[in-house]
């Protein structure tokens, strides 16, 4: 489903300057249907990268990355939007639009698909339920909690049934409740036939999860363990 | 199709209404822009009727003498009518003249009695030539010399009033050159500074553009609302500045009038009510949409 061939990233972090760093150095891997993935290591390892460039927020260096036989690298500009509607994007920092409210903020990734206004009507409620925020649908994410902002980023992310959630460190800012909460919808919505791809370094998370772990370590994979533990 | 475009309608008006103020600095700008516009094309209007007056001033005068029969006259006024560069050749006889003094100068007795000392009718039959433009005087006054008529004609008033008549001439040239030199400056001025607002304005939305991108919306879905908000703000910006630019009009029009008795303002503001109307609310419209293009195009490349 999804495959990373070869891929590097460099960055320059000064135009003209001979400077680099390296964030990712080819990687190959693959990610199956329906799988839960957790990448972890330390900060700066390359975990943000990796699902940056799937999200094609960024283009690699070298290598191909495909999704669903897709290169995601070749996509022109005009396509992207279609590519990202089969994904569902989780960040650390929610990204929530400050100006919508919480149903808003879920209705309009189906408005972008083009949904009608009665399947919006009733699956916007439906998700908020999942994610137990249907007291706050009308609220504006400033009056939200973090978790309760993390929890309608989720539910965002899910509304449209992406092929595939990709977390970027979706607990990061949380308390460790709320985290417990947010990974408990990620293994949920795994179980409902979603590909997860969650980016942490939360050791008791990955340790309780259970599931493959692809560790990093300077832009490289060090380990890729079916049921695999934090270790690093 | 329409399902998006209602969408993209209804992003652009709550975004509007939720953006918290911004939307009356946007406006502000937008109105002074479009008054300038606005007010350009009136001053403009104005400035044409002035140059028109003073160039309708500006005439030549052929005296006859007093042994020259009407008929030579009348066929003299044909032959100047038939010049293209000649707009307008008015026969002025020798009582028409001794009225027109008569009123002009009934106030002043001294004058009234230097005509009366002098008995009978000391005016000469004229004919006044009006020109196209006051560059022309010169070739028709040329024209009249070389006709031959020295034998009626006592004399043509053209080189007394050269000086006067080119005189506004480089009047009238200088202000249509500098008032299209001052307006085209002042109208790129309030296009960097209406632009720059609304910069302003989406640089605060640069974060929830990118997150557009990002969840999948394509570049017309994420750009739309904003347009929408544009022509929003310049038709409520063309709005207040019709307001204004009439209330102004109506104020300063009788004032003016004190000045240039035959200006009317206000009466030049309802003749060219329409085309005021199509320029404020298109110079809103178009300032505002085209600042949104211009500014979002930078954001849509993630």
């Amino acid at each position: 489903m999804i495959r990373f061939d070869k891929v590097t990233k460099i960055y320059h972090p000064h135009l003209n300057s001979e400077e680099k760093i390296t964030a990712l150095e080819e990687i190959s891997l693959e990610i199956k249907p329906k799988e839960f993935v957790s990448i972890t290591g330390r900060s700066g390892a390359g975990k943000t990268t990796l699902l940056k460039l799937l999200l094609a927020e960024e283009k690699p260096t070298l290598g191909q990355i495909f999704f669903q036989e897709q290169n995601v690298c070749e996509i022109k500009s005009g396509q992207l939007p279609y590519l990202r509607r089969q994904i569902g994007a989780v960040f650390q920092d929610y990204k929530l639009f400050p100006f919508k409210t919480v149903f808003e903020n879920v209705a309009y990734v189906m408005e972008v698909i083009g949904a009608k206004k009665a399947d919006i009507e009733r699956d916007v409620p439906n998700v908020l339920e999942i994610v137990g925020l249907t007291e706050r649908s009308n609220h504006f994410p400033r009056e939200l909690s973090g978790g309760e902002c993390q929890r309608a980023a989720l539910a965002r992310a899910l509304i449209h049934r992406p092929e595939v959630i990709l977390a970027d460190e979706p607990t990061g800012n949380l308390d460790p409740y709320n985290t417990l909460e947010i990974i408990r919808l990620l293994l949920k919505i795994n179980d409902m036939g979603t590909t997860v791809v969650l980016a942490t370094h939360n050791r008791e998370i990955i340790n309780s999860i259970g599931k493959r772990v692809i560790s990093l370590d300077k832009g490289k994979i060090i380990r890729d363990e079916e049921e695999g533990r934090f270790i690093l | 199709m329409l399902n998006s475009f209602n969408r993209i309608i209804r992003l652009g008006w709550l975004g509007l209404i939720r953006d918290g103020g911004q939307i009356f600095a946007t406006i502000f700008i937008l109105a002074i822009a479009i008054l300038l516009v606005s007010s350009l094309f009136l001053s403009g209007k104005v400035g044409q009727f002035v140059i028109n007056s003073l160039e309708n001033k500006a005439d030549v005068s052929v005296y006859f003498k007093e042994t020259a029969l009407e008929s030579d006259i009348t066929q003299v006024q044909d032959e100047l009518s038939k010049i293209p560069e000649v707009k307008e050749v008015t026969y002025i006889s020798k009582d028409q003249a001794l009225e027109e003094f008569k009123k002009r100068y009934e106030n002043n007795p001294v004058l009234m009695d230097s005509v009366k000392e002098l008995g009978g009718n000391p005016f000469l039959a004229s004919l006044r030539i009006q020109a196209d433009k006051p560059s022309q005087y010169k070739a028709i006054a040329g024209y009249l010399d070389n006709l031959n008529l020295a034998d009626i004609i006592e004399k043509v008033d053209y080189s007394q009033r050269q000086n006067i008549i080119e005189r506004i001439f480089s009047i009238t040239s200088f202000l249509g050159k500098t008032g299209l030199l001052f307006s085209s400056i002042l109208i790129i001025i309030a296009i960097l500074i209406t632009f720059n607002t609304i910069k302003l304005a989406i640089y605060n939305f640069q974060e929830e553009v990118k997150i557009q991108r990002l969840v999948g919306a394509s570049n017309w879905f994420i750009r739309g609302p904003f347009l929408v908000q544009g022509a929003i703000t310049g038709t409520i910006a063309a709005f207040i500045s019709l307001l204004i630019l009439f209330f102004t009009v109506w104020l300063f029009s009788p004032k003016v009038q004190i000045f240039l008795p035959d200006l009317n303002i206000l009466q030049l503001f309802w003749k060219n009510f329409r085309f005021i109307f199509l320029i404020q609310f298109a110079t809103g419209i178009a300032l505002g949409t085209f600042s949104s293009l211009i500014a979002i195009r930078k954001y849509l490349k993630i």
